[in-house]
């Protein structure tokens, strides 16, 4: 099988890549670091946080860098003055969207949410905090739910249907009432079809899933397992 | 990149404000004074529905200045929710930790709140009242004083590991053991702290004839005193059970453990404050009336069970044939207190075993409702939680030790504005009194003004109908 190679510039730096690579994909493989959050090397990209969006030249648009594949001589822009803006934006508005209280929460210090805002210096917050109430789900005998912590980056539901195969996460609803969801919106310790497994709480970004009996800061996820099982699913 | 800490927290501080009204009867002669805390308390409600396990460091944001109390009761209030008996190691660490913040917060009391009263004067003028002014005018007793300090926090730093969170106390014990290194660190501090101990419990033994009219006029009355008792009656902060005894000292009720208070201790709500105004139930409200922090505890115990602070113990036990009253002494207790953490904390560090690895303790939430008490630096804490079966909190009560003294405080100021108000104007001298009264229970709220170390304060006089006759106001 023959692949097509193409050359394209990111940030002035003149790249090669393969036919059918993400922007993401070849800006990580040439050591250029693109924010993101829904992303995770291993699951199927799905565009949904928009930290990732980038500038490319002859498109009015910004384009996520997760799910745009690349062509042959464009020319990317990772990190301008405006990318940056929006991004502390992004930011801004997913800390204020729900409960987040990094000072006792179980995932602070690992929390991708916290570094990513730390990487786009965003260190305050200037809309106004909106406090919703929202449910913790402790029902199941080994993790728990926070949903005042999601920020709806759906790797809990792609690595349970595409990597466990299980399929028991979901995601529920519209717009700010959107919540994901386990099985037919049963409560997490009902359901019939999770395994277990844990791969939705380490995949997990932020302390909206997390094993229980942990206290305060000692939720650092292990995602070594991802690029592994990945290739296996790939090669069998 | 430069590591950058950031804070997204919705959950603000406590703030306090103090407000005191003297009430004067038709003769113009005071009848009644009250002390108001106009003081959020929405902790209580933030951990509703919350996993237990965030509790402590939840509780930890109650107080700048004692977090770690808060840790320690709730902490606590966790191990009984999951029906564990912590690692005695564990235990112990639990145990310098709180000691540190003992040294710390009762450094902060005398040396940067309350010692400028004494020896600036408390007719001396505010602005200039503070640690600042101390350090221009009495230097040596100003740099004890900071050094000292910073030794308790530089403790509670070296155990709460690089990272400096408190996360360190969790459900169940400590999460990582304590090292050689960070011991020996810890012990290389603990000498010339003693030795700034000593050089200030010696000073201040020696000037207490100055102050013989606030000793007498000091909220200077017979109450009940309560706190908790280690072993053998000994000094304990963190471990034991509640005692109380009358102003004779008699043991009017022992061995209370954390569980049971409620048998013993109700709750009043007055239209005045915010806080509740703890009392002993057998009594009844108000005659259960009770003070707890470094002078009740001084007063409840057998004796100390360090042998420096022994010594000293035996020497304040002889200003009061019976219980020691006059809150003035409060400041005396905190130094005796700070003398046997000192100590204390040297014999824990040389215990044998005190390197183990074995100091945590895992379970699952057993039991529906689980009560935690210490004692902080201003006297006993009680955090009491309930749980569903999945262990998200339902509620929670906190009695904290500000609540324990209200009614005492109240009576305090009330004994200052009888001594002190004259006719229907109020003093600047007047106000440091009634301040210094306060001060000397060292409720939280001082935590807002420690900075320059004015209390924000406003006091009315009040005729019986609640015509304002005169105020005074210090922001
Ligand atoms: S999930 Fe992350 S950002 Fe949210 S409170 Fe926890 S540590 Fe902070
Ligand atoms: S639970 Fe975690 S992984 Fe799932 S959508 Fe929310 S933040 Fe993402
Ligand atoms: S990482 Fe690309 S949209 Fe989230």
């Amino acid at each position: 099988m023959t692949v097509n190679v193409l050359t394209l510039t990111i940030d002035d730096q003149q790249v090669s890549a393969r036919e059918g690579q993400t922007i993401m994909q070849v800006a990580t493989e040439n050591g250029i670091f693109i924010p993101r959050l829904c992303h995770i090397e291993g699951l199927d990209p799905v565009g949904a946080c928009r930290l990732c969006l980038c500038e490319v030249k002859g498109t009015p648009k910004l384009l996520p860098a997760c799910t745009t594949k690349v062509s042959e001589g464009m020319e990317v822009s990772t990190s301008t003055e405006r990318l940056g803006e929006y991004r502390k934006m992004i930011l801004e508005l997913l800390f204020a969207e729900r409960n987040h209280v990094c000072a006792v929460c179980v995932s602070n210090g690992h929390c991708d949410l916290q570094s990513m805002a730390q990487k786009v210096g965003m260190d305050h917050v200037t809309v106004p905090y909106r406090y919703p109430k929202l449910q913790v789900d402790a029902t199941h005998e080994r993790f728990i739910a926070d949903h005042n912590r999601c920020i709806l980056c759906t790797r809990c539901v792609r690595v349970c249907d595409q990597i466990e195969g299980a399929h028991t996460w979901d995601v529920m609803g519209r717009g700010e009432g959107s919540r994901v969801i386990t099985d037919l919106n049963q409560p997490w310790g009902d359901s019939e079809t999770c395994t277990k497994c844990g791969k939705c709480v380490h995949v997990c970004p932020t302390g909206a899933l997390t094993e229980k009996g942990r206290s305060v800061a000692e939720m650092a996820k292990q995602r070594r397992f991802l690029p592994y099982l990945t290739k296996m699913r790939e090669e069998w | 990149m430069a590591k950058k800490q950031i804070v997204i927290d919705p959950v603000t501080r406590i703030e306090g404000h103090a407000k005191i009204t003297i009430q004067l009867d038709d003769e113009g002669v005071v009848e009644d004074a009250h002390f108001h805390v106009t003081q959020l308390r929405g902790f209580e409600k933030f951990c509703e529905g919350r996993p237990f396990r965030e509790m402590p460091s939840l509780m930890a944001r109650i107080c700048g200045i004692c977090p770690v109390s808060h840790l320690m009761a709730s902490a606590k209030a966790c191990d009984a929710l999951m029906a564990v008996k912590i690692p005695p190691v564990g235990a112990k660490l639990r145990v310098v930790m709180n000691l540190a913040q003992i040294t710390q917060s009762h450094a902060l009391s005398f040396f940067h709140l309350s010692s400028p009263d004494f020896l600036l004067g408390l007719d001396s003028d505010p602005a200039t009242r503070n640690i600042f002014g101390m350090i221009e005018k009495y230097p040596d007793l100003a740099r004890d004083g900071i050094r000292l300090r910073k030794c308790g926090q530089e403790i509670i730093a070296i155990l709460g590991g690089k990272k400096i969170h408190p996360a360190w106390v969790v459900p169940g014990g400590v999460s990582e053991p304590l090292d050689e290194e960070r011991r020996d660190k810890i012990v290389a501090m603990l000498p010339e702290a003693l030795e700034i101990i000593l050089r200030t419990l010696d000073w201040f033994k020696a000037s207490l004839k100055n102050y013989e009219e606030e000793i007498a006029t000091f909220a200077n009355f017979p109450t009940l005193f309560m706190g908790i008792v280690g072993e053998g009656g000994l000094l304990h902060h963190y471990d034991g059970k509640l005692r109380i005894v009358d102003s004779a000292r008699n043991i009017i009720k022992d061995g209370i453990e954390a569980h049971e208070y409620r048998k013993y201790i109700g709750e009043a709500v007055e239209p005045w404050s915010y806080l509740k105004s703890p009392y002993f139930k057998p009594l009844g409200y108000p005659e259960g009336i009770y003070r707890v922090g470094p002078l009740a505890r001084l007063n409840i115990i057998n004796r100390i069970g360090t042998p420096k602070a022994d010594d000293e113990w035996l020497e304040f036990r002889k200003l009061d044939r019976h219980a020691v009253m006059s809150s003035f002494h409060y400041h005396y207790a905190r130094l005796i207190e700070i003398l046997y953490a000192v100590e204390r904390m040297n014999e824990i560090l040389h215990d044998e075993d005190i390197l183990s690895t074995h100091v945590r303790a895992y379970a699952a939430p057993n039991c529906e409702v689980g009560v935690g008490m210490s004692e902080a630096p201003r006297g006993t804490l009680m955090h009491e939680y309930h749980i569903d079966k999945h262990g998200l909190m339902k509620s929670a009560n906190l009695i904290i030790a500000t609540g324990h003294n209200n009614l005492a405080m109240n009576r305090g100021v009330l004994q200052v504005a009888k001594h002190y108000v004259k006719g229907k104007e109020l003093k600047e001298g007047m106000l440091n009194r009634v301040e210094a009264v306060i001060r000397a229970y060292d409720p939280c709220l001082s935590c807002s003004t420690h900075a320059t170390g004015q209390m924000p304060l406003h006091v009315q006089l009040v005729d019986r109908r609640g015509t304002i006759l005169s105020e005074l106001k210090r922001n």
